[in-house]
C-alpha cells in the first residue's frame, strides 16, 4: 500500500480524506455497557449512519414542502383540515402541518450533527498530528507508484537532497539518510483540503447554533399603517402580529418607533407591472431619538442597530364622509381594505362607525382603484393603478357586536349579528368617488377618496451575522476540500556508483551520464502520488520533475 | 422603460434556431458514434489496465486521465467519426453562441437580466449544461462522443422551455429587480447545468456497469440500453467525470443557495422560511452532500453513489418544474398563466 505509516486510513474502505475515522461497529453484545456504549456511539458516529440521517433529512423535508404549513399560511392549513376532515387531524397530531418545528425533524438533524462532532473531533485532533509531523518514510520501490521516474544529478546524494528540498518550495519536506548511505526526501502538500473539510464542517455547526440565537431570541412584528395616520413604537401590544422566539417575552424591546407613514408609492412599467413600491416613514430610534426619514422599498430595507425595518405589503382604505339626519357631520370615516386580487388590488374590507352615531353604522363590500364592472354589472378593478377609484358596499345598521367579547376580523362584519337581526342591512350601492348614497332615515354616506397603506415588518434576529459568517466560511471550506488535492512526492537518492539496479527505474534515458573525472554523481528515483481523487497530478509530477531536474542547482553558488 | 419588441422576437429566433443547431450537433454526435466502432476498443482498453493493475486503488485511475487514454482513443477512430464529431462540437459551439446571443438580447429588450421566468431558467441551464460538457471535453478529450447523450436532455429541455414554458418577453416585478437576481439565479443555474452532465455521466455509468456485469458473467447483452455499454467509455472514466462535475457544481450551487438566503433576507426579511423552493433547494443539497459522502464509504461506491446522484437530480428537477409550476410560494417567478 502507498499509505505512509501515520496515515490515519484505517484499513477499510474510506478514503483519508472523506468523512468517517471510525473504526467499524462491531456487532457484539458482549463486554458490558461501556463496550455497549462505544459500540453505540461508533455506529453513530459512522459515516454510513450519517449517510442513513442525510436521507432521512431530505425526506423529512418533503412534506414540508407540498403540504401546507402553519408559520407559512395558517389559513391555507385550515381550508385543508376542513376538506380532509378524516387523516389530516392524524397529520396535525404527528406536526406535519409544521413539520421544520417538529420534534421528529429537530430529532433527525441533532442526530446528524452529534454524528458530525463524533466525526470531526478526532478528525481535528488526527490533522492536527498530521500536520505537525513529518512526511512519512520513502517506499523501497518508487517505480510502483502510480507516477514514477529517475534521473541522474550533479553531487553527492546529501546535497541533490537539500537542493531538491530548496527546490520544493510549498511541499512539507524531510530528509532522512538510511543505512546504506542513501539519502531520501519525502515531499507533501495540499493539507489545506482537510483543514477546508473540518471547516466546513464545523461550519455546519456553527451556523446551527446562529439559526437556533435566531429561533431563541428573535421576534418579528408586523403592523398596517395608513398614510398620515399615527404610527407605532416597538412594543408587542401596538402590533398586528407579533411572533416572538421562544425566549422573547416581549420586554426589553430595541427602542424604536414609526411615527408615521408619510406616503405610500407605487409605479408602474407602461405594460402595468409594478417596477417599484415606496413606502417614505418617519421614525426615530433609541430613547427619546429625534425623529428620522427613510424610504422603504422592496430589496432595500431600514437597517437599524438590532432591527430591521422591512416594506411587506401594500393597499387602500377608502375615506367616507358620514352626514347625519340632523346635519351632524362625521368626516374622514375610514378602514383598511385588504386585497383580495393581487393583480388588481380589488380589496375588501368593512368601516364599522361606533362612536357619535345611533345605532351603529357599517359598510362592508370592496374597494377598486380602478372601478369597472364586470359582466354580472357587478364592480371590479381593471388594474392597481388608481384611476377611478369606486367602492360597492352594503350598508348595514343596529349592533355590531363588538361589546360582546368575542374576537372579529376588522375587515368584515360579525355574520352573527346580521343572521340574529341585530344588524340589519339598510342599503347597497356602487360609488364612484365623490357620489353619495342616502340611508331611509336620512343619513348620507359620501365617498370622498382613498388612502393608501403599508405592512411594515419590524424584524430582530440575533443569530443573523453569526450565521452569515458560517455560511462564508460553508463555502470556503467546500472550496477548500474539494479543490485542493492531497499529494505525496519521494526522492531516492544514492550515489551514481553504487551497484544496485533495482531501486533505479532503467526504462527511462538517462540524462548526463557521468562524465569522468567529475564530482561525484547520483542517481535519483522519484515517485509521486496523489492521496486523493488524482485529477491532474500526472501533469503536476511532470512539472515538479522537470523543477529538480533543472541545472543548475538553485542556491548552490 | 418599455420592452423592445423587435429584440425581443429576434431572441426569440434566436433561441429557435440554437435548438436547431443543437439538434444538428445531436445527428453529428451520433455520426461519430454509429462510425466509431473501433473507438470501442480503445476507450475499454484503460479500464482493463486498471483492473490488471489492481492492488493500488483510485490513484492509478487518476493518472490515466487525459492525454494518455485520449490519444489512443483518437488514433484509433475512423475518419468519418473524426469528421463527424468535429462537426458536433462544432454545430455545439455554434449553437451555444447562438443560445447565448438570444439570452443576451432578451436581456437588453427587456432592460433587465434574463433569468426571471422558467422560460429563461431554463434556457440558461441549457447553456450551462453545454459550457460544462464543453470544459469536461477539454480535460477528458476521450468523452466527446457521448455528446449526444448531453445534447439529447438539452435538446428536451429547450423545447420544453420554448413551448410550455414560454413567457414573453416583460419587465419583472420589484422582488426581482435587484442585483442579487445577477448572483443567485446565475450561480443556481450554473449549478443545475453542471449537475445536469453529472447525472448524464451517472446515468451512462449505471448502463456500463450493467454491460460490464453481464459480460463478466459471460453473457452478451441484448436489452437496450444496457447494449449501449459497449460503445461507452470504462465505469471509472464515467464515475470520475460524475464526480468531479458534482464537485465542481457543489461548491457553486451552495454558493448560490446562501446567495439567495442573502437577498430572501432583503426581500422577504428573514434569511430562510422554508417556502416550498428553499426546502428543495435543501433537499437537493442534502441529497448531493450524500452523494459525495456516498463515494467515500465502503459499501456506498459505484452503483449505490450513482443511485444517489440520479435522486439527487431528480430532486432537482422536481423542485424546477413541479414546485414552480403546482405548488405555490414566495418564489412563483414562473411567468406561467
Amino acid at each position: 500500500m502507498s499509505a505512509g505509516p501515520d496515515t490515519p486510513v484505517r484499513t477499510g474502505d474510506v478514503e483519508p480524506s472523506e468523512l468517517s475515522t471510525q473504526p467499524a461497529p462491531v456487532r457484539s453484545w458482549h463486554g458490558g455497557p461501556v463496550a455497549f456504549a462505544r459500540n453505540s456511539w461508533r455506529r453513530l458516529t459512522s459515516m454510513r449512519t450519517a449517510l442513513v440521517l442525510l436521507f432521512l433529512l431530505a425526506l423529512a423535508s418533503v412534506p414540508g414542502s407540498l403540504l401546507p404549513q402553519r408559520p407559512l399560511n395558517p389559513t391555507k392549513v385550515d381550508a385543508y383540515i376542513a376538506d380532509h376532515p378524516g387523516w389530516s387531524r392524524i397529520l396535525d397530531k404527528a406536526g406535519f402541518f409544521d413539520v421544520f418545528a417538529t420534534p421528529w425533524f429537530a430529532a433527525t438533524y441533532l442526530l446528524l450533527f452529534v454524528s458530525l462532532i463524533g466525526c470531526v473531533v478526532p478528525r481535528l485532533r488526527q490533522h492536527a498530528v498530521a500536520m505537525l509531523s513529518a512526511p512519512p518514510v520513502v517506499p523501497r520501490r518508487l517505480e510502483r507508484l502510480s507516477s514514477a521516474t529517475s534521473y541522474s544529478a550533479e553531487g553527492a546524494p546529501a546535497e541533490v537532497a537539500a537542493d531538491a528540498v530548496r527546490r520544493l518550495r510549498g511541499w512539507k519536506t524531510v530528509i532522512r539518510t538510511e543505512d546504506d548511505g542513501v539519502v531520501t526526501v519525502a515531499a507533501e502538500r495540499g493539507y489545506l483540503r482537510e483543514t477546508g473539510n473540518l471547516i466546513f464542517h464545523a461550519a455546519l455547526l456553527v451556523l446551527l447554533v446562529g439559526v437556533a440565537v435566531g429561533k431563541l431570541w428573535g421576534y418579528q412584528g408586523t403592523v398596517l399603517l395608513t398614510e398620515t395616520q399615527p404610527g407605532i413604537c416597538n412594543a408587542v401590544p401596538l402590533y398586528d402580529s407579533f411572533r416572538p422566539g421562544k425566549l422573547v417575552d416581549g420586554s426589553g424591546l430595541a427602542p424604536f418607533c414609526i411615527d408615521s407613514l408619510d406616503k405610500f408609492t407605487a409605479t408602474y412599467d407602461p405594460s402595468g407591472t409594478p417596477s417599484q413600491f415606496r413606502a417614505d416613514i418617519t421614525y426615530s430610534e433609541g430613547e427619546g431619538g429625534a425623529p428620522q426619514k427613510d424610504a422603504l422599498r422592496v430589496n432595500h430595507p431600514l437597517r437599524l442597530e438590532g432591527i430591521r425595518v422591512y416594506l411587506v405589503g401594500h393597499g387602500f382604505a377608502p375615506v367616507f364622509t358620514v352626514t347625519k339626519p340632523d346635519g351632524t357631520v362625521l368626516k374622514d370615516v375610514s378602514a383598511p381594505f385588504l386585497p383580495v386580487v393581487p393583480s388588481t388590488l380589488l380589496s375588501e374590507g368593512a368601516v364599522k362607525l361606533l362612536d357619535g352615531v345611533n345605532p351603529q353604522l357599517a359598510l362592508y363590500g370592496t374597494f377598486a382603484p380602478f372601478a369597472g364592472v364586470d359582466a354580472d354589472q357587478k364592480m371590479t378593478s381593471l388594474s392597481p393603478q388608481p384611476g377611478n377609484p369606486g367602492v360597492a358596499v352594503v350598508v348595514y345598521q343596529g349592533n355590531l357586536g363588538l361589546d360582546s367579547g368575542a374576537p372579529q376580523s376588522v375587515y368584515s362584519i360579525d355574520q352573527r349579528q346580521v343572521a340574529s337581526g341585530a344588524l340589519k342591512e339598510v342599503a347597497s350601492a356602487q360609488l364612484t368617488q365623490g357620489k353619495s348614497v342616502k340611508l331611509a332615515d336620512g343619513t348620507q354616506i359620501t365617498f370622498d377618496s382613498y388612502r393608501e397603506w403599508a405592512t411594515i415588518q419590524v424584524n430582530h434576529d440575533p443569530g443573523q451575522t453569526v450565521v452569515l459568517g458560517a455560511a462564508v466560511a460553508i463555502v470556503l471550506g467546500l472550496l477548500l476540500s474539494l479543490a485542493v488535492r492531497r499529494r505525496r512526492l519521494f526522492l531516492r537518492i544514492k550515489p551514481a556508483d553504487s551497484p544496485d539496479p533495482e531501486s533505479v527505474d532503467n526504462s527511462e534515458p538517462v540524462d548526463g551520464a557521468a562524465q569522468p573525472g567529475s564530482d561525484a554523481r547520483s542517481l535519483v528515483a522519484v515517485g509521486g502520488l496523489a492521496r486523493t481523487d488524482a485529477g491532474s497530478f500526472e501533469t503536476e509530477f511532470a512539472r515538479v520533475v522537470e523543477r529538480l531536474r533543472d541545472s543548475p542547482p538553485v542556491g548552490k553558488d | 422603460m418599455p420592452v423592445n419588441a423587435g429584440l425581443a422576437t429576434l431572441s426569440d429566433h434566436m433561441f429557435t434556431w440554437s435548438i436547431i443547431l443543437y439538434s444538428v450537433a445531436l445527428i453529428a454526435y451520433c455520426g461519430e458514434y454509429a462510425f466509431g466502432r473501433r473507438g470501442k476498443v480503445a476507450a475499454t482498453s484503460p479500464e482493463r489496465e486498471l483492473v490488471a493493475a489492481g492492488g493500488v486503488p483510485v490513484v492509478k485511475v487518476g493518472s490515466m486521465s487525459g492525454a494518455k487514454a485520449g490519444g489512443t482513443d483518437r488514433s484509433r477512430r475512423a475518419p468519418q467519426a473524426q469528421r463527424f464529431g468535429r462537426l458536433a462540437v462544432a454545430a455545439t459551439a455554434a449553437g451555444l453562441a447562438v443560445q447565448l446571443t438570444s439570452l443576451a438580447l432578451r436581456g437588453i429588450a427587456t432592460h433587465r437580466w434574463p433569468w426571471g421566468n422558467m422560460y429563461e431558467f431554463a434556457s440558461v441551464v441549457g447553456a450551462a449544461a453545454v459550457i460544462a460538457y464543453l470544459v469536461v471535453l477539454v480535460r477528458l478529450p476521450q468523452v466527446r462522443y457521448l455528446g449526444m447523450f448531453l445534447l439529447f436532455p438539452v435538446v428536451v429541455l429547450l423545447f420544453l422551455a420554448g413551448t410550455v414554458l414560454y413567457a414573453p418577453a416583460e419587465p419583472l416585478v420589484p422582488a426581482l429587480r435587484s442585483y442579487w437576481i445577477a448572483i443567485h439565479v446565475t450561480t443556481i443555474s450554473i449549478g443545475t447545468g453542471i449537475f445536469m452532465v453529472s447525472f448524464v455521466a451517472t446515468v451512462l455509468y449505471l448502463i456500463r456497469r450493467r454491460w460490464e456485469l453481464a459480460i463478466e458473467a459471460g453473457r452478451t447483452p441484448t436489452r437496450f440500453p444496457i447494449t449501449l455499454g459497449s460503445r461507452l467509455p470504462g465505469t471509472d472514466i464515467l464515475d470520475r467525470m460524475a464526480y468531479r462535475t458534482v464537485a465542481f457544481g457543489f461548491p457553486i450551487y451552495t454558493f448560490g443557495i446562501i446567495a439567495g438566503a442573502i437577498w430572501a433576507e432583503a426581500a422577504w426579511g428573514r434569511y430562510w422560511g422554508w417556502d416550498p423552493k428553499e426546502t428543495w433547494a435543501f433537499i437537493t443539497w442534502v441529497v448531493y452532500a450524500a452523494y459525495l459522502h456516498a463515494r467515500a464509504t465502503a459499501g456506498w461506491r459505484g452503483t449505490a453513489a450513482a443511485r444517489v446522484n440520479m435522486v439527487a437530480f431528480a430532486t432537482m428537477i422536481f423542485n424546477f418544474f413541479i414546485i414552480n409550476m403546482v405548488v405555490s410560494g414566495l418564489h412563483s417567478y414562473a411567468g406561467l398563466t
